[in-house]
C-alpha cells in the first residue's frame, strides 16, 4: 500500500535580484499600487521587475510513491532540491503545483532541537520541543526518562540549555526525535551532528525504528549511511528527480556523477605536452579493474597507474617516482621504478595498486621523473584527482572510517578462557 | 488504529483546519507556559512588573489629566480608579495586539522548521497578555477596596467586554501579523498605533467630556473607535452606573470587530501556508 503519493511537484521561488531574498519594504509595495491606481502606469520600480525577479524552481515536476515500510534515502548535491522536498512533505510549506497524498501520521525532523528556547531547562525543553514535534503530554511524560537516558544529560536536567554544550544540546534534540513514535518519519541530516559515539547511537536508533515496520525518509550526504538503511533511494538534480530505485544502483550512478574522478589525461603531439626540453608527458591515465559492472572506484578496486612521456635525451639513467597525495596535501606513499638506461623516444611505466589498501577520499597522483636518481626532471603534480569510495559489509558503522589507508590485515580474536566471573 | 490521511495541494486550505486546531491544544499550551515562565525568568520583580507599570501609569495620569488639566471625571468615581479601569482593558488589547502581531516573526524559527496550525502562535501570545491581565485586574480589586468601592451587577457583563476586546486584538493583530512577515516596517508601525490609540480612547478621560461636545465635527469620528465601547463598557461593569456609557457605541465595536475578524481570518488562513516563503 503506497503511504505517500507525490504527483507532478514543483515548487517555484521568486527571487529578487535587487534585495536578495527577504522582507520587501512597504514603501515600494505601496508605491506601486498607488501608482497603478492614480495614473494607472507602471512605476519604474515595476518596469524592472521583468530584470529583478526571476523564477527559480527548487523542484520540478517530481513523480513518486512510497510503500508502507519503505525506507527511502534521498540524495543529491546541495541545493537539488532535497530539502524544499522534505519542506513540501511536512506541509511548511505548500508545493506550486502537484498533489500529494499521504496516509499514517507524519513527523519531520528539519533540525535538532527545533524550537528550544535557551531560558528553559532541560527538562521544559523536553516538553516543549516535544509538543512541537506532535507529541502529547502524556507520551513525552511515558518516554521521560528514555529520553534523559538516551541523551545522557541526567544532572543537567534543571539547567538552562543556554549552558549546555553543543554536543549536549544536539544529544537532548535527537533523544527527544529518537522517541517520537510515528507512521512516517522524515529525517534531514541530523546523522551529520554529534560526537562520533553518538552518531553511532543514533544510526542505531534509526535501524531499530526501520525493523519496526515504519516509513522513512532519510536525506543525507553520508552514502555508506544511506545505503545501510535504505532500501530504496531517489536521486534530484537541479529540483529534478532524475533516478529512483534500488539504493545501490542509485547510489552507485550519484556517486560516479558527483566523482570528481578524471581517469586520463594525454596530449597527442609533445608541442601541447608538458614538460620540458628533456622530458614531456604523453599521458597519464587510472586503469581501475573493477568487478561486478562496477562503475567507480571503492576502497575494494584494485587500480593501475599508467603513465607515458617521452625522452629526448640520446642516453639517460631514468626512473619514475609516484606520490599518492591526500587533498590535504599529505603524501600517503612514495613509490619508486628502479633506474634504467633509455635511449630517445616513448616510455611507459605502471603501478599496480591494490584494493583495500586506500582508504575512501579523494587523491591525487604526482608523477615525477628522475635522472640518475638524484636529479628530478619533471614533476607533474597533481596529474590526475580521482575519488575512492566507501565500501562496507556487516559493520554497522556508518562514521567516517578512520586513517589514511584501510588495509586489511590479518586479525583475530579468541576465548582463552571461559567463565572467568563464576568460579 | 485509524488512518490519518492528509492531501497537500496548493491552496487547499486544510478541510479538517479546526479539528486539527483543537488537537494542537497542548502545544497551545506548551508554548504560552515557555513565554510566560521565559517572561520571568530573568527579572528580579518577576509578575510584580505587571503591577508596577499600570500603577504608575496611573498615577502619571491622575496627576496630568485631573490635577493639571482638570479634567472632570464621571462625578462619583475616583479618578484614579476609573484612570486604572481603563488603563487595565486598554493594556490587555495592546498587549495582546502588539504580541499577535509580532507572533509569526518572533517564532521564524519555528515555521521555517515544523508544521502545526499557524494561529497557534497568536492564540499563544494572547494568552500571555491575559494572566498579565488578570494581574492588572487584582491591582484595580485591590483599589476597589481601598477607595470602599464595591461593584453591582453590571460586573455580570465583564466577560463580555473582556472577551470582545480580546477578540479586536485577534481582529486587527492577525492582519498586522501576515503584513509583519513580509513587510518588516510593520514592527515600526505598531507602536505609533498603540501610542495614538492611547489618547483616541477614554482611558484617562471620560466619554462624558466627547458626549457634551455632540454637535462638534469630530464626534462621530471619536465613536467609529471600536475600542470606545469596549473600554467605556468595561468601566460601566465595573464601576456601575454613574460611569458614563453610551450603549449604541458598544454595537458599534461588536459590527466592526466581527467584519475585520473575518477578513483577518481569512487573509491568515489564506497567507499561512506561504509564511516559511516570505520570513
Amino acid at each position: 500500500m503506497a503511504v505517500i503519493t507525490a504527483e507532478d511537484i514543483s515548487k517555484r521561488y521568486i527571487i529578487d535580484h535587487k534585495r536578495g531574498k527577504g522582507s520587501t519594504s512597504i514603501k515600494d509595495a505601496l508605491g506601486d499600487q498607488m501608482r497603478k491606481i492614480f495614473n494607472g502606469k507602471k512605476s519604474p520600480h515595476q518596469e524592472a521587475e521583468h530584470i529583478e525577479h526571476e523564477d527559480f524552481w527548487a523542484l520540478k515536476d517530481v513523480n513518486f510513491s512510497v510503500e508502507q515500510g519503505d525506507r527511502i534515502g534521498i540524495v543529491g548535491h546541495n541545493g537539488a532540491g532535497k530539502s524544499t522536498l522534505l519542506k513540501v512533505l511536512s506541509k511548511i510549506t505548500e508545493p506550486t503545483t502537484g498533489r500529494i497524498h499521504i496516509r499514517g501520521r507524519i513527523a519531520s525532523l528539519l533540525e535538532v532541537g527545533t524550537g528550544f528556547h535557551p531560558e528553559l531547562t532541560g527538562r521544559e525543553n523536553i516538553f516543549l520541543n516535544g509538543a512541537i514535534l506532535g507529541m502529547t503530554r502524556e507520551e513525552i511524560r511515558k518516554q521521560f526518562d528514555a529520553i534523559v537516558d538516551f541523551g545522557g544529560i541526567e544532572k543537567f536536567l534543571d539547567t538552562p540549555v543556554k549552558r549546555y554544550s553543543s554536543g549536549m544540546y544536539v544529544r537532548l534534540g535527537f533523544a527527544i526525535a529518537a522517541h517520537l513514535d510515528p507512521e512516517i518519519l522524515i529525517i534531514d541530516e541530523v546523522l551529520a551532528v554529534g560526537d562520533a559515539e553518538f552518531q553511532k547511537k543514533s544510526l542505531g536508533k534509526m535501524r531499530d525504528v526501520s525493523a519496526s515496520g515504519r516509513t522513512i525518509l532519510f536525506v543525507s550526504h553520508n552514502m555508506t549511511a544511506v545505503q545501510a538503511l535504505c532500501n530504496r533511494t531517489l536521486y534530484f538534480e537541479r529540483g529534478q528527480l532524475i533516478e529512483q530505485g534500488e539504493t545501490n544502483q542509485v547510489v552507485a550512478s550519484y556517486l560516479s556523477k558527483i566523482s570528481k574522478t578524471k581517469l586520463i589525461r594525454e596530449w597527442n603531439t609533445p608541442e601541447e605536452a608538458p614538460g620540458n626540453d628533456l622530458v614531456r608527458i604523453k599521458k597519464i591515465e587510472i586503469l581501475p579493474e573493477y568487478v561486478d559492472n562496477q562503475i567507480f572506484i571503492d576502497v575494494r578496486t584494485p587500480f593501475r597507474v599508467r603513465f607515458e612521456y617521452w625522452n629526448f635525451m640520446d642516453k639517460a639513467n631514468l626512473n619514475l617516482s609516484l606520490h599518492m597525495n591526500s587533498m590535504t596535501g599529505e603524501c600517503i606513499f612514495n613509490v619508486g621504478t628502479q633506474s634504467q638506461p633509455y635511449s630517445k623516444g616513448l616510455i611507459a611505466g605502471e603501478c599496480l595498486v591494490p584494493g583495500h589498501f586506500l582508504n575512501d577520499g579523494t587523491y591525487n597522483v604526482s608523477m615525477m621523473i628522475v635522472k640518475d636518481t638524484v636529479t628530478p626532471l619533471y614533476n607533474m603534480e597533481e596529474g590526475l584527482i580521482f575519488d575512492v569510495a566507501d565500501y562496507r559489509d556487516g559493520v554497522a558503522w556508518y562514521g567516517k572510517w578512520p586513517g589514511y589507508v584501510r588495509p586489511q590485515l590479518k586479525f583475530h580474536t579468541e576465548m582463552m578462557e571461559e567463565n572467568i566471573l563464576n568460579d | 488504529m485509524k488512518t490519518h490521511e492528509v492531501v497537500i495541494e496548493p491552496g487547499r486550505s486544510e478541510k479538517n483546519y479546526w479539528r486539527d486546531l483543537w488537537k494542537n491544544r497542548e502545544l497551545l499550551y506548551i508554548l504560552s507556559m515557555r513565554d510566560i515562565s521565559v517572561r520571568y525568568k530573568q527579572t528580579i520583580l518577576g509578575t510584580s512588573w505587571s503591577l508596577i507599570r499600570p500603577l504608575i501609569t496611573m498615577m502619571i495620569m491622575f496627576f496630568v489629566f485631573s490635577k493639571v488639566a482638570k479634567l472632570k471625571g464621571d462625578p462619583g468615581i475616583p479618578y484614579p480608579l476609573m484612570i486604572l479601569a481603563g488603563l487595565t482593558i486598554w493594556t490587555f488589547f495592546s498587549n495582546s495586539f502588539t504580541q499577535i502581531s509580532t507572533s509569526i516573526t518572533a517564532n521564524s524559527n519555528l515555521v521555517t522548521k515544523v508544521y502545526f496550525p499557524r494561529l497557534i502562535m497568536p492564540l499563544s501570545s494572547s494568552v500571555v497578555s491575559f494572566i498579565d491581565f488578570l494581574v492588572a485586574l487584582g491591582l484595580f480589586v485591590v483599589l476597589t477596596i481601598w477607595y470602599q468601592f464595591w461593584p453591582d451587577w453590571h460586573i455580570l457583563f465583564l466577560p463580555f467586554f473582556i472577551l470582545l476586546a480580546l477578540l479586536a486584538s485577534f481582529a486587527f493583530g492577525l492582519i498586522f501579523a501576515v503584513l509583519n512577515v513580509k513587510f518588516r516596517d510593520i514592527g515600526q508601525l505598531i507602536p505609533f498605533i498603540v501610542q495614538i490609540g492611547f489618547y483616541a480612547c477614554p482611558i484617562a478621560y471620560s466619554s462624558r467630556l466627547v458626549e457634551e461636545n455632540a454637535g462638534e465635527w469630530w464626534h462621530p469620528i471619536y465613536y467609529m473607535n471600536p475600542m470606545v465601547g469596549i473600554i467605556d463598557g468595561f468601566k460601566w461593569s465595573l464601576l456601575g452606573e454613574k460611569a458614563f456609557f453610551n450603549p449604541t457605541s458598544v454595537i458599534n465595536s461588536v459590527v466592526i470587530i466581527t467584519i475585520f475578524l473575518f477578513i483577518s481570518i481569512y487573509f491568515f488562513r489564506k497567507r499561512e501556508n506561504s509564511f516559511v516563503d516570505d520570513i
